[in-house]
């Protein structure tokens, strides 16, 4: 077990390294720098900038250096200073900006895992062992339908009919009077009140995946053999079905972890500019748009991370729920 | 013992076919009866074809030019058509006659059913070329003598005045061809990659897995949006259209490549492989002669379920503002305009009649690559 | 028959159907029998004689769609007391508290029929909780006791493993503890050995019979050997397409058969008890002529560090069949593989003479001449399923070697019909596809496909070993014919031995890689000489019930590995 996770680990640091390059590689792909942008901006406005002073700052962030170079001098400051660098556009360090959203990412994305799993799992079950009856056909098509609603749509319908039906404005994680409040009851009473309609949009279209998974997998199962077996000792069909073939349908659904994170990360993001949450998604996108470099390869690399982490956590706890990869 | 011996053994039985033509059908026909046989499969194929047949007769469908402005009927409600008037046939809309609202300082609009609008088919329009070469001056529908101050808007305007229904049909030809343009990209990169990796195993195959998995663990609208804004804004629609495309299939084929690679792997095994290379049959004969067309149903499923993935992408990208930018007319560039919540309020149709078109091709592929999955082993049920 | 009071379990006119959507087979139809205290009944039958179904009728655990439509299943308890199963709700208390407790029940497959991700502990110790409420401790008294009952070796570490990191034997003995663990009167067999090698079967059989004695349980026990049946049935049902066609003790069935499909299924089996007739009619081959094949120190050692083959030298002489008989595992099949180069053999020599008298390595063999060489060497598969392409026709899998050395056109057309009726089918069947033949009629096509190019040697890799036993000595007769006719050598890899005798003039087994005994069949199967030949040849079960051979036999330990099974 030991020795697992030891190799999963260090399977994991090219992993990180390359993900680190690839975020480098998007900060640098525009034509241009951050600088030239500023100029740009700067000259249409009728100012005029000293040559010097871009002279420094280029120096200073060492934009006129080789790309390796700039690489590496990014990267060293993250791995030893826990600096990510400076934003141009905010003209803040990176750090102070990011850490409170990408919490709030966080916990938007483990509190939409958290639904997704607990509301998928039983209703796959039910299609399973209801196979072809009505509350299966009514599963089947709607988890075909909400696979085609994209996410961004979702947000959009469900603001639509919050503000038009229910005449609520949606948006936020907060009400006004506690955006800027301390931690208290009352605050997160507040946020329960707000979070629960993102977590729904961003989950249901992994929820309509894992139901159909769930659905085929636990199928797969009920046909083995070792069901007869535990049949033929004279258990009970519902003790059987959570004991035998449930406990074995769930293993292949805690690998989907592995790319469920990474879309509901996705998801998270795009709704949450549609929504205005205060997450990382529209902080990435303003960033990405005004090309303020290192605040947007900060995110990705981050968020990028915190997926990589997440897949690593479930290669674990599949090693911990199935003995033929924890023994073999 | 007894002379039981000298008794004729028992002679084989034939098994039995529902249908003795099932002897003779070929790999395609078995794939066809089998997919014939999920309904739901069926009609999405149709409401597939429909759809690329509009898209490709887009200027021939739409009613109106969809870039024609008209600051008369800014945000004008969709107008229903009814079949009948006064009792007796005739396709029609009814006029919108505009007020303002002094209060709230908007424009609203009211049908007035005494004035009909006659619809008709096949109506005179300005000329143009249907397909970019057949010149027409004819529409599939639109408005029988139109004077000026009639209007037919099926589905309803934007902020402009332009007409809903025509620039989501218009916007049909970029959504949905991004994805089959997208899909043969990701095609001919997972087919290539995935085929080495299966073919050749080994150290390749291992750096290949790897750098699947690792495309795999990045959340893919982050690294979409990063690739997808480093396009110039100056770019030419055409170049940001195909840009866009190959950022889009380039997370795309990982799939393919997973899939090819597995049957790759897994045919490679089977003994009537290994009985064609006994034969004398050569690597590259396998490959076109049996591995081919055993993967070949496989591939064109994966492929149908990757083309709504692509347009999904697409339209979340050009959503975001970081895709195709206007006046490319695409259904996420169209549901832009639906980004201002306060908008939809107002105009609904600004953000449903897109969606719906969005919803309705992506269900249908969904379903038509399902059925094309479940029918794409055809000899495991026979 | 009335219902005396030894007999436990009453089966009357029992009925089970799948309903699909052509219309309801009825897998089961009219089967009747008893099954006596204390006695084994064996019910006997080919695949789709419905044996398995009739068995799981009586647990009502037949597969969906399966139903009992009819009949009734008596089982009359310790207390005399009577109950019909049939009559019970299938989901229902009342017939779980039959299942595992009074009846209990174990199946072809140990490894699928547990779970892989619970300990075996666990598991057998699960039927004492259900229907006793044993508390944990007591039961893993109860289980390490009964792992002791089934000779698990080291009980206290084996009851917190897991089915994988068992060997085939140790899992059906796990299964078999399961089964015991309520001390049930009724034990359901259903194809427990057919899974397993020779000698772990005869094990296996071993063992059951000693739980059955000290138990005194009843056995029904289903399979297709007739071998087996003979070794350990007081009585026998012979089932053919959900009919009952005999009934009768083991010897009535086996020396003096009523009904003809008996006969057959018998005949068959004796048949495949000695030397084909058409090989003890043939001339002596002669001993002193040059061999066609002469491997020499071949060795192939698996990237794994497995050593498949370990030193193998043998010769095949022209016009004979060699057998290479072995258990799973033995490497036979790899050794079969490496003689066309399908497996690259790290060392040692295959020399194979040609027509004009020349001899080649084919160890060394370059591709050019692989490519000639592998006309001349062919290869029948075991699997008539998976060697054939189920996307081309017959005409185009016969064709294809034909095509690929050239033959075009008109004479490849009249060459792949000559072909055709040269093995048993009918030409006109060209145009069909595999998916429309039975499996000795898809092995037939393998066949053709081998002689297609006229070749001098064949390997045939566990040619019959897919097919149901009355078809298998009709492809043997078959593969002679050939021989005869086309002057043809076999290297024939088999596991079974009675095949094996029916057909080979020499054999040679093999053991974990190595080469252990060779020499003419005769004198092998009457007089072997090394001691595994003679565990295997004792544990072959012998198909008639008055001289029973399995329980004196002659047991081999390897000298440095420890018991598998």
């Amino acid at each position: 077990m030991l020795r697992y996770i030891a190799r999963r680990l260090v399977f994991a640091i090219p992993t990180l390294l390359a993900v680190s390059i690839i975020a480098f590689i998007i900060i640098q792909l525009p034509p241009g720098d951050y600088l030239t942008t500023l100029m740009a901006d700067w000259a249409s406005q009728g100012g005029a900038v000293e040559a010097g002073t871009v002279a420094a700052m280029r120096e200073r962030y060492g934009l006129d250096q080789p790309m390796y170079f700039q690489y590496y001098k990014w990267m060293a400051g993250i791995l030893l200073h826990g600096d990510f660098g400076i934003s141009f556009e905010l003209g803040k360090p990176v750090t102070e900006l990011i850490w409170s959203r990408l919490g709030f990412s966080l916990m938007l994305s483990l509190l939409t895992l958290c639904f997704v799993w607990a509301v998928a799992i039983p209703i796959g079950i039910l299609s399973a062992v209801r196979q072809y009856s009505i509350s299966d056909y009514v599963a089947t098509f709607l988890a075909f339908f909400f696979l085609a609603v994209p996410d961004f749509l979702m947000a959009l319908g469900a603001m639509y009919v919050m503000s038009v039906w229910f005449g609520q404005s949606v948006g936020g994680l907060f009400s006004p009077e506690y955006v800027d409040a301390g931690w208290s009851f009352g605050k997160l009473l507040d946020l329960a009140n707000h979070v629960w309609l993102p977590v729904i949009v961003i989950g249901l279209g992994s929820l309509a995946a894992l139901v159909r998974i769930m659905r085929a997998n636990l199928l797969d199962e009920l046909s083995k053999p070792y069901v007869t077996t535990a049949r033929a000792k004279g258990m009970s069909e519902f003790e059987l079905l959570i004991r035998y073939p449930v406990r074995l349908a769930l293993n292949p659904l805690i690998s989907t972890l592995g790319w469920i994170l990474p879309a509901v990360i996705s998801g998270e993001i795009i709704v949450s500019v549609v929504m205005s949450l205060p997450t990382t998604g529209p902080l990435l996108l303003r960033a990405l748009l005004a090309q303020d470099m290192y605040l947007a390869g900060s995110l990705i690399l981050l968020i990028s991370v915190l997926t990589i982490i997440g897949t690593l956590i479930s290669d674990i706890l599949l090693a911990m729920t199935d003995p033929r990869i924890r023994l073999t | 013992m007894t002379n039981i011996t000298q008794l004729p053994p028992a002679t084989e039985t034939d098994i039995d076919l529902r249908d003795q033509t099932i002897a003779v059908a070929g790999q395609w026909r078995l794939f066809w009866l089998k997919f014939k046989k999920h309904r739901i499969a069926l009609v999405s194929l149709v409401v597939i074809c429909c759809m690329y047949l509009i898209a490709a007769f887009a200027d021939f469908i739409a009613p109106l030019d969809p870039n024609a402005t008209n600051a008369r009927f800014t945000y004008a409600p969709p107008q229903g058509l009814s079949l009948l008037h006064e009792g007796s046939f005739m396709p029609h809309v009814d006029q919108l006659k505009m007020t303002l609202n002094t209060e709230s300082m908007r424009r609203e609009f009211q049908a007035d059913p005494a004035k009909p609008l006659a619809v008709g088919f096949f109506v005179p329009a300005k000329p143009y070329a249907m397909l970019g070469f057949i010149p027409m001056q004819t529409k599939l529908f639109g408005l029988v003598n139109a004077r000026p101050g009639d209007s037919l808007y099926v589905m309803g305007a934007d902020r402009l005045g332009r007409d809903i229904f025509s620039r989501v049909v218009h916007g049909a030809r970029i959504s949905l061809s991004i994805g089959l343009v997208g899909v043969l990209m990701s095609l001919v990169l997972g087919v290539t990659i995935g085929g080495i990796s299966g073919f050749f195993g080994g150290w390749v195959d291992l750096g290949i897995q790897r750098v699947i998995e690792l495309l795999r663990s990045i959340p893919t609208i982050p690294l979409w949006m990063g690739l997808a804004a480093a396009i110039p804004v100056g770019w030419p629609p055409l170049r940001t259209y195909f840009v866009i495309t190959l950022i889009v299939s380039l997370l795309g084929w990982t799939n393919l490549a997973r899939e090819v690679r597995g049957k790759f792997l897994s045919l490679r095994g089977e003994d009537f492989v290994t009985a064609a290379r006994l034969d004398g049959m050569s690597e590259i004969g396998i490959i076109f002669h049996h591995l081919v067309p055993s993967f070949m149903s496989h591939i064109i499923a994966t492929v149908t379920l990757a083309i709504p993935t692509m347009i999904l992408a697409e339209t979340a990208l050009s959503f975001l503002g970081v895709g195709l930018q206007p006046p490319i007319i695409s259904w996420g560039v169209l549901l832009q305009e639906a980004q201002n919540i306060r908008a939809v309020a107002q105009a609904p149709w600004l953000l449903f009649t897109p969606a719906a078109a969005i919803v309705i091709a992506v269900l249908s592929l969904n379903f038509l690559g399902d059925g094309l999955r479940d029918a794409a082993d055809p000899y495991e049920s026979v | 028959m009335s219902m005396s009071n030894d007999t436990i379990l009453k089966v009357d006119d029992l009925q089970t159907s799948f309903k699909t959507r052509t219309g309801t087979f009825k897998a089961v139809d009219g089967v009747s029998f008893e099954l006596k205290r204390g006695k084994t009944l064996c019910v006997v039958g080919e695949s789709g004689s419905g044996k398995s179904v009739t068995a799981r009728s009586i647990l009502q655990i037949v597969d969906k769609p399966g139903t009992i439509e009819g009949g009734s299943i008596v089982l009359t308890r310790q207390d005399g007391s009577q109950v019909d199963l049939a009559r019970l709700n299938p989901r229902g208390e009342e017939i779980r508290s039959v299942r595992g407790r009074e009846i209990a029940m174990i199946f072809q497959e140990p490894m699928s029929s547990l779970s892989p991700v619970h300990r075996i502990g666990e598991q057998i110790g699960e039927a004492l909780r259900i229907h006793f409420g044993t508390p944990k401790a007591e039961r893993r008294e109860r289980v390490l006791d009964l792992l002791r009952q089934v000779e698990i070796p080291r009980p206290e570490t084996a009851i917190d493993r897991y089915t994988f990191e068992f060997s085939g034997g140790m899992r059906q003995r796990v299964m078999i503890a399961m089964a015991l663990a309520c001390n049930p009167q009724i034990l359901i067999a259903d194809e427990p050995t057919t899974a397993l090698d020779v000698t772990t079967q005869a094990e296996i059989l071993d063992l059951i019979k000693r739980l059955q004695q000290s138990h005194g349980m009843s056995v029904l026990f289903i399979t297709h050997d007739m071998g087996v049946v003979a070794e350990i049935a007081d009585e026998v049902l012979v089932m053919y397409r959900g009919r009952v066609m005999e009934h009768g003790t083991v010897d009535e069935v086996f020396h003096a058969p009523k009904d003809d499909y008996t006969k057959r299924l018998i005949g068959s089996v004796v048949r495949l008890e000695r030397k084909a007739e058409i090989r003890l009619k043939r001339a002596e081959i002669e001993a002193d002529a040059a061999p066609l094949l002469e491997v020499r120190n071949m060795s192939l050692t698996f990237p794994s560090g497995l050593k498949a083959v370990d030193d193998v030298s043998l010769t095949v002489r022209p016009g004979e069949t060699l057998g290479i008989v072995g258990e799973s595992g033995s490497g036979k099949t790899t050794m079969g593989r490496c003689l066309l180069r399908i497996y690259d053999p790290q060392m040692g020599e295959i020399n194979y003479r040609r027509a004009d008298g020349t001899v080649i390595d084919m160890r060394t063999a370059d591709k050019p001449q692989l490519k000639e060489l592998r006309r001349e060497v062919r290869m029948i598969f075991q699997d008539p399923v998976g060697s054939l392409s189920p996307r081309k026709t017959v005409a185009q899998i016969i064709a294809e070697p034909l095509k690929l050395a050239g033959m075009r056109g008109k004479e490849l057309d009249e060459r792949v019909a000559e072909l055709m009726q040269q093995v048993g089918l009918e030409p006109a069947w060209r145009e069909r596809y595999p998916h429309a033949f039975s499996g000795g009629q898809r092995q037939r096509i393998g066949i053709a496909r081998a002689i297609s190019v006229k070749p001098r040697l064949i390997i045939a890799d566990e040619a019959t070993s897919a097919l149901d036993v009355s078809l298998r000595s009709q492809v043997l007769d078959l593969m002679m014919k050939l021989q005869d006719e086309m002057g043809l050598s076999y290297v024939f890899i088999s596991h079974d031995m009675s095949v094996i005798r029916y057909m080979c003039d020499r054999v040679a087994v093999m053991y974990r890689g190595k080469l252990v005994e060779a020499g003419e069949t005769d004198q092998v199967v009457n007089r072997p000489t090394h001691d595994y030949t003679k565990a295997l040849l004792s544990a072959i079960p012998h198909p008639d019930p008055r001289d029973r051979r399995i329980q004196n036999r002659f047991r081999y330990v390897a000298p440095s590995a420890s018991v598998n099974g």
